[in-house]
């Protein structure tokens, strides 16, 4: 992540790294080494640890993570350096000169042995009645050292309390190795500060301000912290047992939406590589899992394009034209829940911003106790929905007051990837052997746009899209090459992009409420940025606070997590750049491979607008179903 | 807190800000600074800490955690440290404690209900050579004995 | 300039010295003289380590920077050393000159002194020290009146956490972070204080500069014997009758250091505090030098009435509670080297047990963070190792392993 080196982050939490030369070519760039009496030669700069996994050589790391700075706290990756009278951490060694390491000696060994047994000693908690079990880092050293008794004893019972307070991130601090990859991830990855190591020596513990319940700091929810955790000290309030029950309840009609994210990546948890995507399998197993309906979160993505792309025409039109102060551009997404809880937050101010438009996740759940209930004549009341997500905030999306425009709660329970694929192991499925099938009507298939949601830039994309093509009644791919909007794609943090309106075509059915030409807009050059993470969320704000390039921007999507939703923080871990690169690959693969691309031309959405939302977009029923509105939180608590 | 109270430790701050600037190597100045003053450092205090050093309230929360002189809790008017280390424990610094103990009607690591004392264990105070060695607030007393410990007490509580 | 005469006696540091001289002596000095005559006089760091203080320098002045940084290292947070105290209200002028002449041989303009919060009272005395030495020109601009020599200090205060006299503890404490040490390389000399070079220096080691500088480096290294040259400030304290702070020259045995104090039925002395190591009655005849018994000046002496298993729990008290807490083997360690104490207390261990808390100390020594973590199990293992008499075969308590 380019965000290693920020100021604000803790300085011995920093990459304490050489710079690497640009090109290791010239003279002095590399440096000669002797790992295990093998020769080889590496970029000065480069850790032991990197040398060593670029040559096969095995290193067991707990505190390390390749998302984030180098901290060296835990000392099990420690080797031996001739000549240095003690052990260095291979994680946080810059090699500048010719060193010889050896990585498994038998002091190395014993050391190594010695701080998992200390570990372990202080673990509470049992391996069979954890989350993580199987999936977890100090389970595997244990495993990787034969660890077969305690040896320095083992704590008898638990020194913390369970923190239960957040709807999406629980915290049993008893698990708890110290590893502080959390309190990099809230820190320095996502800027949001909410967890720190609190106190000294063998009362340092990770913990919150003031030590006040999750629930009632300035967590955004967004799991990140979950997702870099090696052990399961960190984890998502899981509502399974709730929707089995439901499942169980022959008077409820359960019915579940997925997201396009989950798709790209619960294959990982059953063994598949990264970037598999296994949409058509898992419609069968939910339906084997009991689910009565299996729809397409992507199918109200695409409503929130038509709903967000309505919204900023209007506000563009209000501020271009009418020159009206009221109207506020930038028009910021609103889809990231984390994202959105990061605004309500830290810049308050500038809620009036965000596009008023909910998330897909809740637009789907106010329709399905609405339209849907009314379509199939089953009672709301009766009506259980569920989301499965990428995301852990999403589970505080559906809890935030506002989301019972259904007059009931809109979606029930939020699930992440991970958890349902528990409910599928646990239900005896296996997933890749499933058959494929298709999503439930009366929402049906969606489009290539909803889609490409899950990644970063997707939003912009999918609102592109239709916004050009709507606008200038050009067709996108007379455009851009195969539909595919690439200045806005990519990793990089923050990327911005211009894209000029030529000519302009007529107004559609479907606008004609708002707009009687398009002239308006005819040599405008539309400014957008995308910016995923929130401490990019922050660098982008703060540009426009200081009226910067970025405060010229029509629209700016935001996602709370890095990479967007595939890298949410209710995806299968471990999560990195190269799996969040395979699983953005999968995203984009399957929408090339769709017939329909782009929202306004989703079969379904015109049903609706046709049938139901009569009134068309952004009109006073979406409104009411669709549409939401923010608090400022504002970021102090006491 | 009241407006006005939380209005004059802003202030209070604000001017701290200026002496010692905004840069984050600040932090522990002005944190003493409010230590000495307050005795403690208020959870609003820590607030208007972090944003007037543009960081996180936590990081404040988490630093002051670390150091032993700083502290969120409100203490005693005067702190009274006894040195716990090896030299002044041979020296009898147990017979100093449990006399004051008994005086002051608290134990280590309380505070009097009158808030005037604060009994704390520190470490080595470098006073070995003259131990038992105390130290009230920033005075520090050598080769204590229960009786003059509590000659100290009085002198102090004035 | 006034003489000062001191009471205290000493052939090096205690020697005479001219407040102001080691600054004047740099009109006629380039930076090459000064780290030429360091080099000469062989002096290693006093705060424990015992790096070569010329290296140090060498490589500070030649790492490329706009600026540079000297910090003066007064947290003496070891327990049962106060020479650094002695010296800073007693002989500040060595001190400071020589952070002047520090600055002036690396490249710095400004130099911090970090005192340990529990030396709050030498705040206002020494600020004011500095106040003097700036209305004579030994601070500020154009120092000594050479053009462009310019230095300022500042003193900053600790809060009480005895792991800030780590070096990167320090610098991290300093620039407004929990004391937790940093990943070493790089070192202060190149990435330290606001990642700036920075030498990092004990307040002897600074002292002895001073003194270096106006006498040369020859003169040191007559005293003290060839691997360790000059003299050692010893903080002793104890069982004694002569408490208090002494000059000595390095290579004296603990023997002498013994006479020299009055101590009587000595049975066992710590050398190095608490994180040093705990010598018995056959081993009063090592020398205190870097090539035998190494110290930071912290000499404990306890005579035959001591139980020794408590002074060792003392200790491992102290660790558990002044560990930053970040890294394992010394967050977690130390807690289990204090727990195994218990066990031999309560009469309820076995020597298996012990025998894989020994193995433990050794991954301590090798694979902690930092100074503590590798220095704290020295007490355990010496104690254990040198005292297993009493502690297991118990003159008093009758311990034993089962
Ligand atoms: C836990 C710990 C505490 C230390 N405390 C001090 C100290 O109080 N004073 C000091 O000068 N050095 C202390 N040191 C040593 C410093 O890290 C560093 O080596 C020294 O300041 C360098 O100065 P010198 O080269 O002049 O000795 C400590 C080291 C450790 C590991
Ligand atoms: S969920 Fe996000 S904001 Fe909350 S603690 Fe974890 S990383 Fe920080
Ligand atoms: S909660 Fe998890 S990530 Fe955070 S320090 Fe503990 S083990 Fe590491
Ligand atoms: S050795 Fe101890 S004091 Fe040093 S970094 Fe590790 S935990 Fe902190
Ligand atoms: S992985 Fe290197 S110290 Fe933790
Ligand atoms: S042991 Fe008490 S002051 Fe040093």
């Amino acid at each position: 992540m380019e965000n290693k080196n920020e100021k604000r982050a803790p300085v011995s939490q920093k990459a304490h790294t050489v710079e690497k030369p640009k090109n290791p070519e010239y003279i002095g760039g590399t440096v000669s080494i002797e790992i295990n009496e093998k020769k080889i030669s590496v970029p000065m700069g480069t850790t032991i640890l990197e040398a060593c996994r670029e040559h096969g050589i095995h290193i067991p790391t707990l505190c390390h993570h390749d998302d984030l700075c180098v901290a060296g706290v835990c000392r099990i990756c420690v080797v031996e350096v001739e000549g240095m009278r003690t052990l260095q951490a291979s994680c946080a060694y810059p090699i500048t000169s010719p060193i010889k390491i050896k990585t498994s000696s038998p002091m190395v060994r014993k050391a190594r042995r010695n701080i998992i047994d200390l570990l372990i000693s202080e673990h509470y908690g049992e391996c069979y009645a954890c989350v993580r079990n199987n999936n977890c880092e100090l389970q595997s050293l244990a495993k990787e050292y034969g660890v077969d008794t305690f040896n320095f004893g083992h704590v008898q019972s638990p020194r913390f309390e369970v923190d239960l307070s957040s709807p999406s991130v629980v915290r049993d601090m008893n698990k708890c190795v110290l590893c502080k990859r959390c309190v990099r991830t809230c820190i320095d990855l996502q800027e949001v500060g909410v967890l720190e190591a609190i106190g000294r020596g063998d009362h340092t513990h990770i913990s919150t301000f003031l030590e006040k319940p999750l629930a009632d700091v300035i967590c955004i929810n967004c799991g990140q912290c979950i997702n870099r955790c090696p052990t399961g000290a960190l984890r998502a309030n899981d509502p399974s047992d709730e929707i089995w029950n439901a499942i169980d309840d022959p008077n409820k009609h359960v019915v579940i939406q997925t997201a396009p994210s989950p798709r790209a990546a619960i294959g990982e948890e059953f063994g598949l590589p990264p970037g598999t995507s296994v949409t058509g399998e898992l419609n069968t197993a939910l339906r084997r899992i009991g689910f009565d309906k299996v729809f397409d979160t992507n199918f109200t993505a695409d409503l929130t394009i038509i709903e967000e792309g309505t919204e900023l025409l209007i506000r563009l039109y209000n501020a271009l034209v009418k020159n009206d102060p009221t109207a506020i551009v930038p028009q910021f997404t609103s889809c990231s829940p984390g994202w959105v809880k990061y605004l309500e937050h830290f810049y308050p101010d500038f809620i009036d911003h965000l596009s008023s438009a909910k998330s897909p996740q809740q637009m789907f759940g106010a329709l399905i106790k609405t339209f849907y209930a009314q379509e199939v004549k089953v009672n709301p009341e009766d009506i259980v929905t569920v989301a499965v997500m990428p995301c852990s905030a999403k589970k505080f999306e559906c809890n935030r007051p506002e989301m019972q425009d259904s007059g009931f709660k809109d979606v029930d329970y939020g699930l992440t990837t991970r958890e349902l694929a528990k409910m599928i192991k646990e239900a005896g499925i296996n997933l890749p052997e499933m058959p494929k099938s298709e999503f439930d009507d009366p929402f049906g298939n969606a489009s290539g746009a909803g889609l490409i949601f899950g990644a970063t830039g997707g939003v912009m994309e999918a609102a592109l899209r239709t916004v050009l093509e709507l606008v200038t009644g050009n067709k996108v791919e007379d455009i851009f090459e195969n539909m595919n909007i690439v200045p806005v794609r990519g990793f990089e943090g923050i990327r911005y992009a211009e894209i000029p309106v030529e000519n302009v075509g007529p107004v559609p059915d479907l606008l004609k409420a708002y707009f009687k030409d398009w002239n308006w807009l005819k040599g405008v050059t539309l400014k957008v940025a995308v910016a995923h993470g929130t401490a990019n969320a922050k660098k982008v704000l703060e540009d426009i606070k200081a009226g910067g390039k970025l405060s010229q921007c029509h629209f700016i999507e935001f996602m709370g997590c890095p990479g967007g939703c595939l890298g949410g923080g209710g995806q299968p871990i471990p999560t990195n750049e190269e799996i969040r690169k395979k699983r953005a690959e999968a995203i984009y693969a399957e929408d090339q491979g769709l017939p329909i691309r782009k929202s306004h031309e989703n079969p379904h959405i015109l049903y609706i607008y046709e049938n139901f939302l009569t009134e068309g977009p952004c009109s006073h029923k979406s409104h009411k179903l669709l549409h939401t509105q923010y608090v400022k939180r504002g970021k102090y608590i006491a | 807190m009241l407006v006005e109270e939380k209005n004059a430790v802003t202030e209070e701050i604000e001017n701290l800000v200026k002496t010692y600037g905004s840069e984050r190597s600040a932090l522990m100045p002005i944190l003493q600074e409010i230590q000495k003053k307050h005795r403690h450092i208020s959870d609003y205090a820590q607030q208007e800490v972090a944003r007037l050093l543009d960081i996180h309230p936590v990081e404040v929360f988490s630093f002051i955690s670390f150091y032993s002189f700083l502290n969120t809790e409100p203490k005693g008017k005067n702190i009274i440290r006894i040195c716990r280390t090896i030299v002044c424990d041979t020296k009898n610094k147990s017979a100093v404690v449990a006399a004051i103990e008994r005086e002051l009607g608290i134990k280590v690591g309380e505070t009097t209900k009158d808030k005037k004392f604060t009994l704390e264990y520190a470490n080595c105070i470098g006073m070995c050579d003259q131990g038992p060695a105390m130290a009230v607030n920033d005075r520090v007393y050598t080769k204590v004995t229960p009786e003059k410990a509590i000659a100290i007490l009085s002198e102090v509580r004035g | 300039m006034e003489k000062i005469k001191k009471r205290r006696e000493g052939k090096v540091i205690f020697s005479e010295y001219t407040r102001g001289a080691g600054i004047n002596k740099l009109k006629e000095f380039s930076r090459e003289d000064v780290l030429f005559e360091l080099k000469e006089s062989g002096l290693k760091g006093r705060g424990g380590a015992g790096f070569p203080t010329a290296t140090k320098w060498m490589l500070t002045a030649a790492a490329k920077s706009d600026k540079k940084f000297v910090i003066c290292n007064a947290d003496e947070g070891e327990p049962g050393t106060f020479k650094d105290r002695v010296l800073l209200t007693e002989y500040p002028e060595l001190v400071f000159d020589g952070m002047v002449i520090a600055g002036y041989t690396i490249g710095a303009k400004l130099g911090i002194v970090y005192l340990r919060g529990e030396y709050e009272y030498l705040m206002k005395p020494l600020q004011d020290y500095l106040q003097v030495m700036k209305e004579d020109n030994l601070l500020g601009n154009n120092i000594a009146g050479v053009t462009g020599f310019d230095f300022d200090i500042n003193i900053v205060m600790g809060s009480g956490a005895y792991v800030c006299g780590e070096e990167t503890a320090l610098i991290e404490s300093l620039e407004g972070h929990r004391g937790e040490a940093r990943n070493r390389p790089p070192f202060p000399v190149n990435t330290g204080y606001m990642g700036h070079p920075t030498t990092v220096n004990n307040v002897e080691t600074l002292a002895a500069v001073s003194h270096i500088v106006i006498k040369g480096g020859n003169w040191f290294k007559k005293v003290g014997t060839d691997k360790s040259t000059g003299s050692k400030l010893l903080s002793i304290s104890g069982d004694c009758n002569k408490p208090g702070v002494y000059e000595v020259p390095w290579g004296t045995t603990i023997q002498e250091v013994l006479k020299l104090v009055d101590a009587k039925d000595t049975k066992a002395v710590q050398v190095g505090g608490a994180s040093g190591i705990c010598l018995n009655k056959t081993q009063f005849d090592r020398t205190i030098s870097y090539e035998d018994v190494a110290t930071g000046g912290s000499i404990m002496i306890f005579n035959e009435n001591r139980d020794m298993l408590h002074i060792l729990k003392n200790f491992m008290e102290f660790f558990v509670e002044e560990s930053c807490g970040q890294c394992t083997p010394c967050r977690i360690g130390n807690v289990k080297m204090l727990e195994g104490i218990e066990m031999i207390e309560r009469n309820d261990y076995t020597f298996s047990y012990i025998n894989k808390l020994k193995g433990l100390a050794e991954t301590m020594k090798v694979a902690s963070k930092c100074g503590l973590g590798q220095s704290s199990p020295n007490p355990f293992l010496s104690i254990i190792e040198n005292f297993r008499e009493e502690i297991f075969n118990g003159s008093h308590g009758g311990r034993n392993g089962k």
